[in-house]
């Protein structure tokens, strides 16, 4: 089996089935939010909607699957085309810098929308 | 470039994917904004009626539809629907096809 420390579960398999479990979850968020969207009222009406437990921890599991999703997404991404092969140390240093980078988005998008879930 | 439907397919699926992780961030910006406070929710409806505002947010729900539709399409494949090679074309057929419409759809929504 194929494993690398830099792959998200650490192994292929996983990783596989993880990239498919968080864009099924992810799909079924951006219907809701395009219903929500579509039918929503005023200000309070959509504050309400945001205040139910459900709609948070829905909201929260999207937020750690979109995390999950892109990391694994993003890194084979990085690891066809910035080689070693392909441009020699240049491509490692391009990709790690890349995906620290990307750790560092994905963080702030985990840590800014708890604080908008439960901070307002 | 002259490449198979299936290859076009697949590089956009791929392309989709990176441009939605950083549209992903006007999102989050509008959902910050729409739950903020009352003053913040009037602001975010009066700058999303700018033409820039929208097509921003016409760009990111367009990699979106594409990328969900594509990889709902991997999905089948995955249960081993499709995997032929005329399969392969139709379903990209059927993939490009659908999300132009609910491109379309998203625009006129969002106009
Ligand atoms: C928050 C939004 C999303 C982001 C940022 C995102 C990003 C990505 C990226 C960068 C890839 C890698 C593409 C590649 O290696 O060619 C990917 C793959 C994939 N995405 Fe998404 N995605 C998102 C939502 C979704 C949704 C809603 C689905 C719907 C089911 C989905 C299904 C998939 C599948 C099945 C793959 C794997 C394709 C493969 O194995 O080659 N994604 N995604
Ligand atoms: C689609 C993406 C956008 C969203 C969701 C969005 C959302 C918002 C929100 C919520 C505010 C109010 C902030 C607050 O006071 O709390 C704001 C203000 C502002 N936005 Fe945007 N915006 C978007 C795109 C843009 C673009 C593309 C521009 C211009 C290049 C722009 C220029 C401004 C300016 C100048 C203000 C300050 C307006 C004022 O309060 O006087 N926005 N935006």
């Amino acid at each position: 089996m194929v494993t690398a420390v830099t792959s998200f579960g650490r192994s292929g398999l996983s990783d596989w089935l993880v990239q498919r479990v968080s864009g099924v979850i992810l799909l079924a968020y951006f219907l809701f939010m395009g219903y929500a969207v579509a039918t929503g009222g005023d200000y309070a009406s959509w504050k309400a909607l945001f205040a139910q437990t459900w709609v948070k921890v829905f909201s929260l599991m999207a937020l750690l699957s979109l995390a999950a999703h892109a990391w694994i997404g993003l890194w084979s991404v990085l690891t066809d085309y910035l080689t070693e092969r392909l441009m020699g140390t240049t491509g490692n240093v391009l990709r790690i810098t890349l995906q620290i980078l990307i750790v560092l988005v994905l963080f702030v998008y985990v840590v800014w929308g708890v604080q908008i879930l439960w901070g307002y | 470039m002259r490449l198979p439907i299936t290859a076009w397919a697949s590089i956009t699926h791929r392309a989709s994917g990176v441009f939605i992780f950083v549209g992903m961030a006007v999102f989050l910006w509008a959902l910050d904004a729409s739950l903020r406070s009352p003053e913040s929710y009037a602001s975010l409806q009066e700058c999303l009626t700018s033409p820039l505002a929208k097509f921003v947010i016409w760009a990111v729900l367009a990699g979106v539809i594409y990328h969900s539709l594509a990889g709902v399409k991997h999905l089948i494949m995955d249960f081993g629907i499709g995997e032929s090679m005329p399969g392969g074309v139709l379903g990209a057929r059927l993939v490009i096809g659908l999300s132009a419409v609910l491109i379309v759809l998203a625009g006129v929504w969002i106009w």
